[in-house]
């Protein structure tokens, strides 16, 4: 479709101040339902869109935009979050924020004095009429019509005295269930003034809003007159004897996580052992992992041997399996009494290991199937590395005598242990943070006794932040961002030695 | 290789492969235990290597077909795996397209043009690589739930949640594809310049169709990448539905329900292409390979 040229010129400039003004608007919206940090992200994120599309001196970040951008808010902004949250009391307790939190408390209801009655909900054209029975005096009334709206919305409906039925058909009970969050929301004034709520699925009963906001903050309890007001070092609202309110809600409480983790003894202990069997863990996989990959290619790099590429295919396909379900693999085969690892052992031995209820056999099982998970890698990357040997070195050794062993420890193994060094570190920082190993085979069990969060003789640093955070011990968000904070520290300490290594590595290649 | 042939060559060579069908009988034997496991009658049966009675039980069960059991019970399979399959291809899918998109164009910026903070920016990108996900674990969970609040379509149990999660992990791709368009003479596109075509015209008409293999490779690291992730996808996803396999695969094996048979059939149902289809582009995983490390 032909265009005229002025039209096709404004067209781009015009389509950018239509999209930034969508984009506006919906900031405004999210930011009208109280999510601050989510609304500044998205202006943050406008802001540069059309900076970046309508300057003309910011062309090369119109490509970097899209992809630097998600990387930012996806992987750095969680980074930084997860130190956030670190320093708050974030919990199933403190889940969620003070206004939400405010907000619940606000639509909590008591039930008050007076009569009870039965509801029907009919149909009245479009719109629906509740139908009220005094539960004592068999009096009935209806109220006016209304429309069904959306979960919050406060109506106030008048109700008069009706006899006979309603008209209409009844709600069916599902829908019922529906619309209950809604309905839960009206208020109905009765013909004496007083106002009931629903309280059931087929009841009203005068009930009222069990607090009261009071001008400076505090809250006023209905029923017994109390006076809450929000304490910002704990996160509760605490009556005036100091007594909390649930729920809590999330509240900066400085580096007390921090002190937790290196001062409660009851958090320390495990915590300590934990740490230490992480660190055996990462060293020894990648020992072993490192040395059977490093034989297996100098093995496939010898050519005098036939049928080097099917052993070199076979010996890979553990690295091409996915890893969730090899690892699960392994947990059904060392099954302490139907797993066919036991079998063997049972027939060949007479011995049936409790591979999962004993922490040493469980820790060396988790070393066994790691490296079987690992070995491949490191024979991949030593096969690289081994073209790479000047081929007269060996001949030189052959001509003074030397055999294969001397050649292996003399020449191979020093020629490529300086290049690997970068990679064995970046393989001992991944394994330090294994979880999925640790999650999908052992789940950290078995348990320590007598720690106050469960804490697992096999849980790696990761493993145990993610059950704090997730599983059995109470969704402690806030501390396990703390402990997850002290890993990026230790990571971060990892990798620079690997950025060091890597550049020695680099300067003594040329 | 070596010009003297010592005598004691032959026994090297038979020693060494002894060895190697030792280790590679050891290697292989959990896998090819899987696939008799899975043809095996019942969930807790034992038997040789190669299974005496072939029973499709477990295959039906996989496929979520109704299964009748020895007393003539008919079973009705409760975990959906073509389901999760089935998320697991979507999130993949839509999550690797999201992925060569963002990581061609910033990939192109970074080898052909000229702008503050290039260097620095690279580097960035280098380190946030090493910092694994799952200690942003919390955040993540945290962030995602919010975001639910407000667009529920982007929360908590979305697929759409997820592919947003992983768009950011594209460091590696940008690096690789980067290194890919630098092998590229620079003057093709030049000319194209020339010629009067804009950056982008360039880009997306010149560059790009001679990128094609990358992209293709790319593409598919990535779908292998959302398949086989775990961690984000377990705190993400919650509902039965909504799992994908990664998720999903754990709830066979546990201790209460303990569903080995049937597990293996879902382990060679999702994880035979996935293993097939990365023995055929881990050639390419050249960058991939040396600054990685174990697979998890």
């Amino acid at each position: 479709m032909p265009m005229p040229p002025v039209l096709k010129r404004l067209l781009p400039s015009l389509l950018m101040v239509l999209l930034g003004l969508a984009g506006l608007y919906a900031v405004t919206v999210v930011y009208a339902t109280g999510e601050t940090l989510l609304a500044g992200v998205m202006l943050v994120t406008l802001v540069c869109f059309v900076w970046i599309y309508t300057s003309k001196k910011t062309y090369a970040y119109r490509y970097l935009f899209p992809g630097i951008g998600a990387a930012l808010i996806f992987v750095v902004f969680p980074m930084l979050y997860t130190i956030r949250i670190g320093f708050t009391n974030y919990s199933s307790t403190n889940l969620l924020t003070f206004k939400r939190a405010t907000q619940y408390l606000l639509e909590e209801t008591y039930r008050a004095e007076g009569a009870t009655y039965t509801s029907e909900l009919h149909a009245d054209g479009g719109r629906w009429r509740f139908r009220l029975e005094d539960a004592d005096s068999g009096a009935a009334f209806a109220t006016e019509p209304f429309a069904l709206g959306a979960e919050g919305t406060h109506l106030t409906l008048k109700a008069q005295p009706a006899t006979g039925p309603l008209p209409g058909d009844e709600m069916p009970l599902k829908d019922l269930i529906d619309r209950q969050p809604f309905l839960k929301g009206l208020a109905v004034v009765m013909p004496d003034g007083s106002q009931v709520r629903m309280t059931g699925l087929r009841e009203f009963a005068p009930s009222r809003p069990q607090f009261t906001r009071n001008a400076d903050g505090s809250l006023t309890n209905n029923e017994t007159h109390d006076v809450l007001r929000p304490n910002f070092k704990t996160g509760f609202y605490e009556t005036a004897d100091g007594e909390s309110v649930t729920p809590g809600f999330q509240v900066d409480i400085g580096w007390k996580n921090y002190v937790d983790i290196f001062t409660d003894t009851s958090l320390r202990e495990p915590l300590w052992r934990i740490f230490t069997w992480t660190i055996v863990f990462s060293t020894l996989t990648v020992v072993f992992c490192t040395a059977l990959g490093m034989v297996l290619a100098v093995l496939l790099s010898w050519e005098n041997l036939r049928f080097r590429g099917v052993y070199r295919l076979l010996l890979f396909l553990p690295y091409a399996v996915p890893g969730f379900i090899s690892i699960l693999v392994f947990k059904g085969l060392f099954n302490n009494n139907f797993g066919e690892i036991n079998l063997v052992l049972n027939g060949l031995f007479g011995i049936k290991p409790t591979w999962f209820s004993d922490p040493f056999l469980a820790k060396t099982m988790i070393l066994i199937v790691n490296t079987w998970l690992g070995f491949p890698y490191m024979m991949v990357v030593c096969m690289g590395l081994i073209k790479a040997i000047p081929q007269d070195l060996y001949e030189a050794s052959a001509v003074a005598g030397a055999g294969p062993i001397t050649n292996f420890f003399r020449i191979t193994m020093p020629l490529i242990l300086k290049p690997l060094t970068p990679l064995l570190i970046s393989s001992f920082a991944f394994n330090f943070n294994n979880f999925v190993l640790i999650s999908l085979l052992t789940g950290g069990l078995p348990d320590f006794l007598n720690t106050s969060t469960p804490a697992g003789t096999t849980d790696i640093l990761v493993s145990y932040t993610y059950r704090m955070a997730f599983q059995d011990s109470g969704q402690k968000f806030g501390l396990g961002a703390a402990i997850s904070t002290v890993v990026f520290l230790m990571v971060a300490v990892i990798s620079m030695i690997q950025i060091r290594s890597t550049r020695i590595a680099e300067d003594t290649k040329r | 290789m070596a010009i003297v042939i010592d005598k004691s060559q032959r026994w090297r060579v038979v020693a060494a492969h002894v060895f190697l069908i030792c280790l590679c009988a050891l290697v292989i034997f959990p896998l090819l235990m899987v696939v008799s496991i899975s043809l095996r009658p019942g969930n807790f049966a034992t038997g040789s290597l190669i299974p005496t009675t072939i029973s499709l039980e477990h295959w039906r069960f996989a496929l979520g077909l109704p299964v009748t059991n020895a007393d003539g019970q008919v079973i009705i399979p409760d975990l959906p795996v073509l389901r999760w399959l089935w998320n697991s291809v979507k999130v993949a899918t839509l999550s690797a397209t999201t992925a060569v998109l963002l990581s061609t164009t910033a990939a192109y910026a970074f080898a052909r043009m000229k702008f503050a903070g290039k260097k620095a920016s690279l580097v960035g990108l280098m380190l946030m690589q090493m910092f694994p996900t799952i200690l942003a674990l919390i955040a993540i969970h945290a962030i995602f739930s919010r975001l639910g609040h407000t667009f529920p379509a982007f929360g908590i149990d979305s697929p759409w949640a997820l592919v947003l999660a992983y768009s950011g992990g594209i460091a590696l791709h940008i690096w690789t594809i980067k290194g890919f368009y630098e092998t590229i003479p620079a003057e093709i596109e030049e000319a194209a310049t020339v010629d009067g075509a804009t950056p982008w015209q360039a880009f997306w008409r010149v560059l790009l169709p001679m990128a094609l293999p990358i992209i293709m490779v790319i593409f598919l690291l990535a779908f292998i990448g959302a398949v086989n992730e775990y961690p984000v996808a377990s705190i993400l996803l919650r509902s039965q539905d909504q799992l994908t396999m990664a998720a999903g695969m754990k709830q066979f094996l546990y201790q209460q329900k303990y569903l080995w048979g049937d597990f293996a059939a879902a382990a060679i149902l999702s994880g035979l292409p996935i293993a097939v289809v990365f023995i055929l582009v881990q050639r390419w995983m050249i960058s991939g390979l040396t600054a990685g490390a174990n697979k998890g």
